[in-house]
């Protein structure tokens, strides 16, 4: 199939940018919606112009890096996919396909599609983590029995691949289902007790202070979260961070 | 790292614009309901009005406490909206926000403008004169002389109100579409901010909070379509 993109090249952090009309051909149903930039690269590499950058890696829906917005969505029209994971038989021949980075002050663009996502890995550093003797003396994993239901919990929260998607999708640029996700992966579970006031309220404060927006429960994170990220975990940090804050936890 | 103080966080200002609105939401049912009271009789109307406007803790605690929960609303509101509009400048040359949101919830920053001015229409209709009369004047509550027969002003500035004007009637009724499209999202989204959420009561809360922003704004239409229709 042929296909008209608008896709937003940006020489660098700098630079303006603005939107660019490529046509491609010989696009296939079955390939990725990355196979399909990679057919646009090419041809623009034997042309001689700059291929578009963007982030890629696992192509598996796994790592996260393939932040794209396509027509309007955060890893485009698909439904708990990536958007390496989306294929081209989501779109009709001939279709004019918008393709922009996502769009959060917290979240800069390098160049083109590419932006810089590590708001994400200082909300992490803020108090992402538990304190583990890690010295030898590992224990054994049934001494510390956990409810069937927590751990469920607590890996769903976990399977977070931190893609940004909620924040590019939020009207607000908010990261509070990825921050709650990275929150409650801990603090379901009793290893993740011993901080868990701290946690919370540092990993907030970081959040705010990277200049991600106000949640305004609109549940639009929900829908385009590829990993199917509850609203739930927003609720539980609310409530952590309320009754951390009452507490006069500093 | 520090706490971020009272209002200092995202989070603690939603919880303040939530517990602010549930007041509100509560206010609002009380205010219906009495104001309903006129359709049906207008010496029960009255002597309720009459019973809110000098029972002392109606006057002098919860009707403060409903000021400055209004004003802490709108202003956290409009902090919220400023917040959010600069957290991403550089807008998307295509954004479908339909495709995963609701209109209610993307837009409660207009549905809540609308009420604002609304309130300005509203205070100016009731509440500046009520108090204007009662603490300003000095006055009691009775009608004053070649008005009317004797009894309670309440209802009878009511209807003035409505008399023969098409276009207050109208105002208010489009108003009250938008406090409904507010509530709508809002009711819900309070519970959440808050925290309170959970497999059992969220389908109830959902269910409520339909209900409710359907029910109350219809309720405020009819009276103010009653009193318009019946002085034609
Ligand atoms: C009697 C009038 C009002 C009621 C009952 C009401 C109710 C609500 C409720 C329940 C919420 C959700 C709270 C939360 O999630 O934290 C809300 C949010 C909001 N309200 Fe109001 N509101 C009223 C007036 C206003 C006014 C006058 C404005 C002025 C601009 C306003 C602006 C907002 C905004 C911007 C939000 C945040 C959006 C969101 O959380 O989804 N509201 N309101
Ligand atoms: S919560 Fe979902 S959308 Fe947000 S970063 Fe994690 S996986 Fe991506
Ligand atoms: S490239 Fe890894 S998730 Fe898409």
């Amino acid at each position: 199939m042929k296909l008209l993109l608008k896709i937003w090249r940006q020489n660098g952090p700098q630079d303006k940018g603005k939107m660019v009309d490529y046509n491609v051909d010989g696009i296939e149903g079955d390939m990725s919606f990355l196979e399909m930039m990679d057919v646009l690269n090419s041809q623009l590499i034997e042309k001689g112009d700059e291929p578009v950058i963007f982030d890629h890696d696992c192509r598996e829906g796994i790592c996260g890096s393939c932040s794209m917005f396509i027509n309007g969505e955060a890893h485009g029209p698909g439904r708990n996919v990536t958007t390496c994971q989306l294929h081209m038989r989501s779109f009709k021949d001939g279709e004019t396909i918008f393709i922009e980075p996502w769009r959060a002050e917290a979240f800069p663009v390098i160049k083109d599609l590419m932006v810089d996502r590590s708001a994400f890995d200082r909300i992490i550093q803020a108090g992402g983590y538990v304190s583990v003797n890690t010295s030898g003396n590992t224990q054994d994993a049934n001494s510390l029995p956990i409810p069937k239901e927590d751990a469920d919990l607590a890996f769903d929260a976990a399977t977070c691949i931190g893609c940004g998607a909620c924040v590019a999708t939020c009207k607000n640029a908010s990261a509070m289902l990825f921050t709650s996700a990275k929150i409650s992966q801990l603090s379901l579970l009793p290893q993740g007790q011993v901080e868990a006031k701290e946690r919370v309220i540092n990993m907030v404060n970081q959040m705010d202070l990277e200049g991600f927006g106000n949640c305004t429960n609109t549940g639009a994170c929900e829908v385009e979260c590829p990993k199917g990220i509850s609203l739930d975990n927003i609720a539980r940090m609310n409530r952590e961070y309320l009754s951390a804050t009452a507490k006069g936890k500093k | 790292m520090a706490n971020q103080g009272l209002l200092g966080s995202t989070i603690a200002r939603k919880f303040a614009m939530a517990l602010s609105a549930l007041f509100l939401i509560v206010f609002l049912l009380q205010h219906m309901s009495i104001n309903m009271l006129s359709v049906f009789s207008a010496d029960t109307f009255n002597e309720v009005s009459h019973f809110m406007g000098t029972f002392w803790l109606v006057q002098y605690v919860m009707q403060p406490i409903l000021i400055f929960g209004v004003l802490l609303h709108f202003i956290l509101g409009f902090i919220l909206e400023y917040k959010n509009w600069s957290s991403r400048k550089v807008k998307y040359a295509n954004y479908k926000g339909s495709a995963n949101a609701s209109w209610m919830s993307r837009n409660m920053i207009y549905t809540g403008a609308v009420i604002l001015l609304f309130l300005g229409l509203h205070f100016y209709d009731f509440w500046i004169p009520e108090i204007a009369h009662k603490f300003v004047e000095g006055k009691d509550s009775f009608i004053e002389n070649g008005v009317a027969d004797s009894g309670y002003r309440f209802y009878h500035e009511l209807r003035h109100k409505f008399d023969g004007d098409i276009v207050r009637m109208i105002l208010y009724v489009v108003s009250f579409i938008f406090l409904g499209l507010h509530l709508n999202h809002g009711f819900e989204s309070a519970f959440q901010s808050m925290g309170a959420r959970s497999k059992k009561y969220t389908p109830i809360i959902k269910k409520l909070g339909t209900a409710y922003s359907i029910l109350i704004p219809l309720g405020f239409i009819v009276i103010a379509v009653y009193h318009y229709v019946t002085q034609l």
